[in-house]
């Protein structure tokens, strides 16, 4: 990964950022009233995220078990309605516990 | 950046629209906008310093995740972005995850446009485009009239150096962390895309299906031979494009005007 190569990566994101949002505020005038893309932008994000995170989660540190205990502490959490860093940080406790049991059980 | 602000925001926006606002009623002080920015602000910067944590664990430059915070101003996309450096993605894979993750701006974007006085010209429109998060959306578009250029601007503020200044802390407090924890950092990425997920699946049963069927697709990419040739970013792309136009074909939004 040289430092060129993360520039023109760098460059890319913020350019295709920056039209998407640029775009539609200069162009448009009017609202979308297309029911059919404005159900599509909506549940974008979650299907995006959804993706995104299985199944990458299991292999997101150095055992499976670890990431296992972890992702169950973040969607039980989750589903109480904590906050963003409060599940991020849970998670990240429970893979530490947990791989710290396991190196104790090997 | 949470989606169910961004949608509340988006249907105050709405309602705003029923009223007949005086011209007289715009909104633009920089003094005003700072102010509404500061929670945001705030919000950001404990985000953000996971953000840098990451971003040197996924083994970026400290200074590259700051140039990246400045630069994007967006949280899953910067997440995805830096996932996509560390696999070494080609340009045309980053493009499109982009593009896919983060067009709900282009909505909000397209909105605000609408809700702009006057004092916001082409340039100004060029300017204050680029600080569209969620969160700016959802204040600016709770406002009951117009916003001018100067609200928008002390709007934009605080999140922006509250995002660039956690992703300094985060990058640099990462590089004297022990192995043990940067391993255990490593979920906290998905720790928080959960977070974001899970309460509005729980809450509307169309966005628990579309998100059970993104990630069945991913799955099924991920470990089918031949299709798992294809790389993450191609198939997170094509999981949310089908996923969301199932759902929207499916469950099409009701409380649309």
């Amino acid at each position: 990964m040289t430092t060129s190569k993360i520039l023109i990566n760098i460059l890319v994101m913020a350019g295709v950022t920056y039209l998407i949002r640029m775009l539609p505020m200069v162009i448009f005038r009017q609202k979308i009233e297309n029911r059919f893309v404005q159900s599509f932008l909506f549940y974008i994000p979650y299907a995006v995220l959804g993706a995104m995170t299985f199944p990458g989660i299991f292999t997101s540190t150095s055992s499976l078990w670890s990431a296992i205990t972890g992702t169950v502490v973040a969607v039980i959490l989750s589903f109480r309605e904590k906050g963003l860093l409060t599940v991020a940080l849970a998670a990240c406790f429970t893979v530490y516990v947990t791989e710290a049991v396991l190196r104790l059980m090997l | 950046m949470k989606q169910s602000k961004s949608l509340n925001g988006n249907s105050n926006n709405s309602n705003n629209y029923n009223h007949n606002c005086n011209y007289s009623h715009s909104i633009n002080s920089y003094a005003k906008g700072f102010k509404d920015g500061i929670p945001i602000g705030l919000g950001y910067l404990s985000v953000s310093v996971a953000f840098g944590m990451m971003a040197v664990n996924m083994g970026l430059p400290v200074w590259t995740a700051v140039l990246i915070s400045m630069t994007n101003l967006t949280s899953a996309g910067q997440f995805a972005g830096i996932g996509l450096i560390s696999v070494g993605a080609s340009c045309l894979e980053m493009a499109l995850t982009q593009l896919v993750i983060n067009l709900r701006y282009a909505l909000m974007s397209l909105s605000l446009s609408q809700k702009a006085d006057q004092s916001i010209n082409l340039l100004h429109r060029l300017l204050i485009s680029f600080g569209i998060t969620d969160e700016i959306f959802a204040v600016a578009s709770g406002q009951p009239c117009e916003i001018g250029r100067r609200y928008m601007y002390g709007l934009i503020t605080t999140p922006y150096f509250g995002w660039a200044i956690g992703t300094f802390i985060g990058a640099a407090a990462s590089t004297i962390l022990p192995a043990t924890i940067r391993s255990a950092l490593g979920i906290a990425i998905y720790g928080m895309f959960i977070a974001i997920i899970i309460p509005p699946a729980k809450q509307h049963r169309p966005v628990l299906k579309v998100l059970l069927i993104s990630v069945a697709i991913s799955f099924i990419l991920r470990y089918t031979p031949l299709l798992n040739h294809l790389s993450g970013g191609f198939i997170i792309i094509l999981c949310a494009i089908i996923a969301s136009a199932l759902g929207a074909k499916l469950f099409p939004l009701k409380e649309v005007e």
